[in-house]
């Protein structure tokens, strides 16, 4: 091998997708909600996925880590399939993921402290204070230490999507999915969540999904954007040129302007 | 049209029948794999705390209460044909091997198998079962097993106290109430008490702690979304159950008895 191939190859290899969809179709009886999707997502990226409630952003998604199987077609994780992986071969691939479910998904039967400290205690065999200080961080990150010994029932809409962000990255996971971090928050709470994402992209460097239909997150968190509609993607590139995309559908989702097909049933 | 409707619903109902029996495999599985962890049996201690402790109560009022209704009705007909001395064999023989267990297990299905469901159902609904698979964690060994063992260690336990709470409040009523001679009445008991019958109750009760466990975890896993579907399934799981608890004890009681008559032959109580 030449010095010169040398020197590309780690390039080379670091532009290999780390997620990949070939050829995804899902339905879910009559509704198709992928159809012949694909999808490379590079390392270090940022991939913000739009769409309309009920477009099939959050399948997406869940077929990355695979709590769904497709229909048609192949997802790979760092070159490997997963899609037809056995659970118990999943173990190793989820580790190196981190997932921040819509609605925060904490365990309610345990405290904010345990919550965090689930995926150390169930992955690594670290002590009881070990484990502790890795809570304090993680914690520390999307600032919310001294909470430890708290429920999740006691805690606010934003504390929630927090804590569950300081889980989702309790493994320093290298690749992190985030399902809608902004529903339900106000304005001011959102935008601590998106800076949070932003964050944590600059001192993880990991690469981010983020699933979501509000776009204030999208000008802030969006490295690239991808529009889901109909089962198919139909935009593709970053928050500025999605502002003057010329596609009506991606117009209007920016504008956040109701087309005359759904005003028609009013 | 109906044809196809009745197609529809065997297939619907071969698939619910054949993941149910995944589920259980898989339970079995992890029972088996993790029975040796001091973790796993971390998991196991609070749930038998919220199966055993909570159903005490109402296990002891359920036992308490067949224990008085079998005496009350038994009194007047041995009576009449002499053998009013004998109560005490009708009251715990029935108790222990036939009401003890069916009354106590379907308490339980009631009372901790409606909870479990609804408590699933809500982690289900909230993601928070798919957050587990997530973090790389099987949610059948965190979340079913320790359940599951609870409820089958538990059922026994539970119906023992069931049948001495009955067993008691029966020999009250007879002897305290209608005047029946205490030595006589615990001689007949004791004679006609076998260690098998006890045996029958005991394994009864196992396989109705079992039955309880499986079925509220899984109709808790399998809930459709929204606080309707988590009711829907708490209805679901305890029919089932009770369904289950009756139709196994049948069979359980013909197989018993004829282990029974085939060791010892048939004996009669009078």
């Amino acid at each position: 091998m030449s010095a010169a191939e040398q020197q590309n190859k780690p390039a080379r290899i670091e532009r290999e997708p780390v997620i990949e969809f070939r050829n995804v179709s899902k339905s879910f009886g009559k509704l198709h909600v992928l159809r012949n999707v694909d999808l490379r997502v590079f390392p270090g990226e940022t991939t913000v996925v739009i769409g309309e409630s009920g477009a099939g952003k959050s399948v997406v998604l869940k077929h990355i880590v695979r709590l769904l199987r497709p229909d048609k077609g192949q997802v790979y994780f760092r070159g490997k399939r997963v899609d037809n992986l056995a659970e118990r071969n999943l173990v190793e691939v989820r580790k190196r993921f981190g997932f921040l479910f819509q609605l925060g998904a904490l365990f309610d039967s345990l405290t904010v402290g345990e919550n965090v400290a689930f995926p150390v205690i169930e992955h690594t065999n670290l002590c009881t204070d070990e484990v502790g200080k890795i809570v304090s961080q993680k914690l520390r990150q999307v600032g919310l230490d001294g909470l430890q010994e708290k429920k999740p029932a006691q805690l606010s809409g934003g504390q929630k999507k927090r804590v569950a962000l300081a889980r989702a990255i309790a493994l320093n996971p290298e690749v992190i999915l985030y399902d809608e971090p902004t529903t339900g928050l106000d304005p001011v709470r959102s935008d601590v969540i998106n800076e949070l994402i932003v964050k944590l992209q600059r001192t993880l460097g990991a690469t981010s999904i983020v699933v979501t239909h509000d776009m204030a997150s999208v000008r802030k968190v969006g490295g690239r954007v991808l529009m889901l509609h109909n089962g198919e993607f139909i935009f593709d590139g970053n928050p500025r040129e999605m502002e003057h995309a010329d596609n009506p559908i991606v117009q209007r989702f920016v504008e956040g302007r109701a087309g005359e097909d759904l005003l028609e049933d009013l | 049209m109906i044809i196809r409707t009745i197609g529809s619903k065997t297939v619907h109902s071969a698939e619910a029948f054949g993941r149910f029996w995944v589920f259980n495999f898989r339970t079995f599985w992890w029972l088996c794999t993790g029975l040796l962890r001091w973790r796993s049996w971390k998991l196991v201690i609070p749930q038998l705390y919220e199966v055993g402790n909570r159903s005490l109560p109402v296990i002891v009022i359920t036992g308490t209460f067949v224990g008085l209704v079998l005496a009350v009705q038994a009194y007047d007909q041995l009576d009449a044909a002499g053998f009013s001395e004998r109560m005490g064999v009708l009251i715990n023989v029935t108790l222990v091997k036939e009401l003890g267990p069916v009354l106590a297990a379907v308490m339980l299905a009631g009372r901790v198998g409606g909870a479990l469901t609804a408590e699933l159902g809500t982690m289900n609904v909230t993601e928070q079962i798919d957050a587990l698979r997530v973090m790389g964690s099987d949610p059948i060994r965190y979340l079913v097993v320790p359940r599951f063992l609870a409820c089958l260690l538990l059922c026994p336990i539970l119906t023992l106290f069931a049948d001495l709470c009955g067993s008691l409040a029966g020999m009250w009523i007879a002897v305290s109430l209608k005047d029946v001679p205490y030595e006589p009445y615990t001689y007949y008991t004791m004679d006609a008490l076998q260690m098998w019958d006890l045996w029958v109750g005991f394994i009864k009760s196992l396989v109705f702690g079992g039955i309880i466990g499986m079925i509220a975890c899984y109709k808790g896993f399998n809930c459709k979304a929204g606080a309707e579907g988590v009711g829907r399934a708490c209805t679901e799981a305890f029919v089932a159950s009770f369904i289950a608890i009756l139709v196994v004890d049948f069979f359980l009681a013909s197989c018993m008895m004829g282990i029974y008559e085939a060791i010892w032959g048939f004996q009669s109580l009078v």
